[in-house]
């Protein structure tokens, strides 16, 4: 699926696909053509990726054929055992919370998934977590501290699911005890922002002693369309409201909400999942490794003063 | 920590501060029954209709000077904070609508921190002003609840926090969201010390607020009537397409689905404050003697 400000760099790939057939059937050597094109192809597409707009960014950040919560799960952790259930309503399948080993170290995994295709998103409900969800993510992360295994988190949702149910059964409560667990966690905490990092349903598994974002992801208290549509009072004003509310993963590091920016294969992780695991991994393998050194009080602690000093 | 010493005379405060809401006005309408009240009637009555029992809005300043003993308290400055951290503009700055709620309100911000006794207890509140931005949460509302966390854990006293608030203030981005973690840290400081920490949940709590230090508290006290919610019903009523039950995220709806301890009327609410403080915060070893 191509995004319609990649038009460009299609319709060059179109040529290129079509130069190539040609190669085929007539006996004229066209190789360094096709190659030039592609080195141009290539290069129009860093251009466009490197000068996109914040509305783009929620575009790439959105694209169905990025990786989701499951495929860095599949790609880098071993063993893994899902679990389910918050022991008290239901089972949310939007929260992909599980055990497994990452580099050989166990750990606790959690993350919104939201599928790709019909019958998965429906599955995850589009990555939007219900309070079982987050009330799952709260007793995972005390599972965490009690056998010592840090914890992961894949933050990828529009946000929580705003329904009657979901209301009923308290999801605010569900999210503000969840944000308290992920403070009391004795263990080591990394998030990675993978995606769409969306407000409250985000920040209740991503209040983290790091927080990573992939280079095209987004990160915001409201969607740009929403507080288009509040402070504008008008959906179409989503490009002004994602340009103003600084969503970007290099604005968020500016402003010291997220800890690293982790880089993206050229035109994107949808592009080139194998890249955007191996820069994952290792990002983590980094992270986690400085986090391993901490005891239990000094990373509770520092994660705590980490929020306290923010906006001070 | 800054202090003020002055002592609020809420009785002035209480006139200087609605005078602009209610101009020469002698008479207030219901916004629920739409029922005409005697404008120092419904002064007396706490912001509370007499025909139909609603609560509407209560000034902040007249809330504190309701609770806390004698109506005497200690204003607590809180410190200041980046202002307007991205610069933020939609059809108009941010700045500007910040001084216009500051001229409007006269207030800094949309939180006010004291510190005082109720029953005799010793006790921190910080209460939302909703008619300032809609008691939205950004830097200066979370740094107002450390405050009075911080304020709290130091004087050995009881937190109480009064939401009154839309949620999030989009205008800070992502740095309002960031109050949410920051709040409950600053619950987890009191709880760290045992002190009691007390949420009386008003009219409205939804969003970034409802989900986080006001949904973690050891007591949950809520305004007859009062809205308290996640999602706001239009947004869930896009998704669900559905009509939404009768009296939906009501603070009725939330007692009988266990997310309150209770319902309090205003007139009410002092003693039951009162009361809460004595049972949890007088001393654990003369109780205990009593008892041997
Ligand atoms: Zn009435």
């Amino acid at each position: 699926m191509a995004l319609d400000f990649e038009k460009p760099v299609l319709e060059l790939e179109q040529k290129i696909a079509e130069l190539s057939k040609v190669e085929k059937t007539e006996d004229i050597n066209i190789d360094s053509e096709v190659m030039q094109m592609r080195v141009k192809a290539d290069k129009l597409l860093e251009q466009i990726y490197t000068k996109m707009t914040p509305q783009q960014k929620v575009q790439v950040a959105r694209h169905p054929e990025r990786p989701h919560c499951y495929d860095y799960i599949k790609a880098l952790i071993t063993d893994f055992t899902p679990l389910a259930g918050d022991r008290l309503f239901a089972q949310d399948d939007a929260m992909v919370s599980g055990i497994g080993r990452f580099e050989g170290q166990a750990c606790v995994i959690l993350g919104q998934e939201k599928g790709s295709d019909t019958e998965t998103r429906i599955k995850h409900n589009f990555g939007m977590a219900r309070p079982e969800g987050y009330r799952k993510a709260q007793r995972l992360m005390k599972m965490a501290s009690q056998f010592k295994l840090p914890i992961l988190t894949f933050v990828d949702t529009s946000g929580a699911y705003p329904g009657v149910g979901a209301e009923e059964r308290g999801q605010s409560e569900a999210i503000a005890k969840s944000i308290e667990s992920c403070l009391r966690a004795e263990v080591p905490f990394i998030s990675t922002i993978i995606g769409e990092g969306g407000s409250g349903g985000a920040i209740a598994v991503a209040t983290a002693d790091r927080v990573l974002m992939l280079q095209h992801a987004i990160y915001s208290v409201i969607s740009p369309e929403g507080c288009a549509s509040i402070l504008w009072r008008s959906g179409e004003f989503a490009g002004e409201a994602a340009k103003a509310l600084k969503i970007t993963a290099r604005d968020l590091k500016e402003l010291g909400i997220i800890d690293d920016i982790i880089a993206e294969p050229v035109g994107g992780a949808q592009r080139n999942h194998p890249a955007i695991f191996q820069n994952v991994r290792e990002s983590l393998s980094k992270h986690l490794a400085e986090l391993m050194q901490k005891d239990a009080d000094t990373l509770k602690k520092e994660r705590r003063q980490k929020y306290l000093q923010i906006t001070r | 920590m800054n202090w003020l010493t002055n002592f609020i005379r809420p009785r002035i405060n209480s006139i200087v501060g609605t005078s602009k809401d209610v101009p020469d006005n002698l008479w207030v309408k219901c916004t629920s029954c739409e029922g005409m009240l005697f404008h120092s009637e419904f002064k007396e009555n706490n912001n509370v209709c007499s025909h139909c029992g609603h609560h509407m809005k209560w000034e902040a300043f007249d809330r504190l000077a309701a609770y806390f003993d004698d109506g005497k308290y200690k204003e607590i400055k809180v410190p200041k904070v980046t202002e307007d951290p991205l610069k933020f503009k939609d059809k108009k700055y941010y700045s500007a609508r910040l001084k216009e709620s500051r001229a409007k309100t006269g207030r800094q911000d949309a939180i006010i921190v004291a510190s005082g006794k109720i029953g005799g207890q010793k006790v921190v509140i910080a209460a939302f002003d909703f008619f300032f931005m809609g008691g939205s949460m950004g830097a200066a509302v979370g740094e107002g609840l450390v405050t009075a966390a911080e304020t709290a854990v130091k004087e050995n006293a009881a937190f109480i926090a009064i939401p009154s608030s839309g949620g999030a203030r989009m205008q800070e981005g992502m740095m309002s969201l960031m109050q949410m973690p920051r709040s409950i840290v600053a619950v987890e400081m009191v709880k760290d010390e045992g002190l009691p920490y007390i949420v009386i949940l008003t009219d409205p709590t939804t969003g970034g607020v409802s989900a986080s230090f006001a949904m973690v508290g050891d007591i949950h006290i809520a305004e007859p009537g009062a809205m308290i919610g996640f999602a706001g019903p239009r947004v869930i009523k896009e998704t669900v397409r559905e009509d939404l039950p009768e009296g939906f995220q009501t603070a009725e709806y939330l007692l009988e689905h266990g997310m309150v301890d209770m319902v309090v009327p205003r007139a009410e609410q002092k003693d039951t404050l009162a009361r809460i403080l004595s049972l949890l915060m007088e001393p654990k070893q003369t109780a205990l003697k009593a008892i041997a």
